[in-house]
């Protein structure tokens, strides 16, 4: 089953975090990763850019109109995604509690299924 | 590669691998080596021709790989003395491994995931990147994945010999359900889109078959055999041109295979005159009454419904349960399928299940209550993560739209709980 594990970063907390903290932030996303890759469980990670250097897109009466920064002004931004790959629920849980940002007071993680294209019926 | 000769290499690859590692051991190394000489016979017989010893091409070929191997592992010197003071392999008799090599791909200490995606490479003999595409995953990750479940089963320690006793029991009902998880996952495909997939329900008839072959007296295996025959047999039928999906009572029973089907009855009927009874058996003998109905209304939902409370006995599952309210409404009308469906809601597995509320949705359409029915294929369609069961599920809601709210059109609906 492949689920999306998304980070939520609030700016301010990051920025309250020691340089320590946000150090081993960064080693734990590197150990995470390792272990995922290791155990064929990894599909895709990627971190976003800050989210002041989002544009938002529309498009009226045909016209494109670009403006700054992101789409909805809130405290918590998608800072960044795993794609996984893993036997269950359970499991994407029990991965995603081992993300540091889960550790954080503040943050969090969120885990959600993938729709996949195929289907069975019992009726 | 032609066809013949990639059956023809996926025949020889359990049986070439079972040969090496009965004379050197080491299942991880040998299963690398083999699938080096696979690659290399996929390369080089549609230019040069089939060599005449196939099987003794290949096992020359895979036991020089597996030398190379061990001579640039310097912590295994010692082996390589021993292993060059050896002859060259001659093509050994007729032993076919291929349960041998299933019990050790299915070991217990892996999961499903990874006994089936090893099942596939070496018994299957499928490359680490076709085993990749069919599960819509990088090759990368599924390579990964193989070279975990081989250092596993090199942990393990586990002998490569047949199991004995109970234990071998236990051990062939893995098989078997690894073997039904392979076909499931090509049965759920839709068809066109993803043909790749639906070739893993083909590989699991065929390493089904093999299974039969070795133990034709085991009524589970010849179960599980003639039940993917007679599923097999529907895949033209369940699913329209453009993917959606097409419930059974609706299907074009006549793009059923007819051959599957005779030959799936078949299978049926010799296994239930055998001693036991077992959960593969019985779901077999259910699809076969259906199979048997020229028309959905001829159906005999009483055999059904008896078939599905002898499962219920033997092996009880919310979901088994769940498939008896549906005959049971066939037969005693909705409301006593309702009512065997209300005995599901204390159980914690079935909690927001989309299954359960699909069928309470499709018995609530035939009680008449639509408003209810809407819902609950609202609801139902909403706890899906397949998009093709969640289409057919909002097509059904908006087939019992109360008027109220039809005059919306398109637009958000109101309903919520």
């Amino acid at each position: 089953m492949k689920f999306l594990i998304s980070m939520h970063i609030n700016p301010a907390v990051l920025d309250a975090l020691t340089d320590e903290e946000k150090a081993a932030i960064g080693d734990g996303h590197g150990k995470f990763m390792d272990e995922l890759r290791q155990s064929g469980e990894l599909l895709l990670t990627q971190a976003l850019a800050d989210p002041s250097q989002a544009a938002v897109v529309t498009v009226r009466n045909g016209q494109p109109v670009v403006t700054d920064g992101p789409f909805l002004e809130a405290k918590e931004y998608l800072g960044g995604f795993y794609l996984i790959d893993c036997e269950d629920k359970d499991r994407a849980i029990e991965l995603a509690a081992q993300i540091p940002d889960a550790a954080i007071p503040g943050l969090g993680v969120e885990v959600r299924q993938v729709m996949f294209s195929d289907g069975q019926l019992e009726v | 590669m032609t066809a013949p000769i990639e059956d023809l290499l996926r025949e020889l690859t359990p049986q070439v691998l079972g040969a090496l590692i009965r004379r050197h051991g080491q299942f991880e190394g040998c299963e690398d080596a083999v699938q080096e000489a696979v690659l290399a016979a996929a390369v080089q017989w549609p230019d040069e021709g089939v060599p005449d010893n196939p099987r003794g091409w290949l096992r020359t070929v895979a036991s020089r790989r597996l030398i190379d191997q061990v001579r640039s592992d310097r912590a295994r010197r010692e082996r390589e003395r021993a292993m060059a003071a050896e002859a060259a392999p001659e093509d050994i008799p007729d032993t076919d491994d291929t349960l041998v090599l299933l019990f050790l791909c299915c070991h217990p200490t892996l999961t499903p995931a990874s006994q089936t995606a090893l099942t596939l490479r070496a018994v299957g003999g499928l490359t680490t990147a076709e085993i990749a595409r069919a599960f819509l995953v990088p090759e990368a990750a599924m390579a990964a994945r193989i070279s975990r479940a081989k250092q596993r089963v090199k942990a393990a320690g586990s002998s490569f010999s047949l199991p004995a006793g109970e234990e071998r029991e236990e051990r062939l009902r893995v098989v078997l359900h690894v073997l039904y998880l392979i076909f499931n996952e090509g049965y759920t495909a839709s068809s066109g889109r993803h043909l790749h997939r639906a070739d893993l329900a083909r590989e699991a008839i065929r390493l089904t078959r093999m299974v039969h072959a070795q133990l034709p007296g085991d009524g589970e295996v010849t179960g599980l055999l003639a039940l993917m025959l007679l599923t097999h047999a529907r895949r033209e039928a369940r699913t329209t041109a453009g993917g959606d999906l097409v419930p059974l009572a609706e299907q074009d029973r006549s793009s059923w295979d007819g051959e599957l089907i005779a030959e799936g009855t078949e299978l049926v009927k010799s296994s239930l005159a055998g001693p036991a009874l077992g959960p593969y058996q019985l779901q077999a003998a259910i699809a076969a009454t259906h199979a048997d109905a020229a028309t959905a209304g001829e159906t005999n939902w009483a055999q059904v419904h008896a078939l599905y409370l002898i499962l219920e006995r033997i092996a009880p599952n919310p979901v088994v349960t769940l498939n008896r309210a549906i005959a049971l409404a066939e037969t005693e009308g909705p409301q006593a399928g309702l009512a065997l469906l209300a005995t599901l809601d204390a159980d914690e597995r079935m909690a927001g299940n989309h299954h359960l509320l699909s069928v309470r949705a499709h018995l609530l359409e035939k009680t008449g209550d639509t408003a209810a029915a809407h819902d609950h294929y609202r609801r139902a369609a909403r706890a899906t993560a397949s998009l093709a069961e969640q289409r057919y599920l909002e097509s059904r809601a908006g087939r019992v739209r109360p008027p109220a709210t039809q005059t919306r059109g398109e637009g958000p609906d109101q309903i919520t709980t």
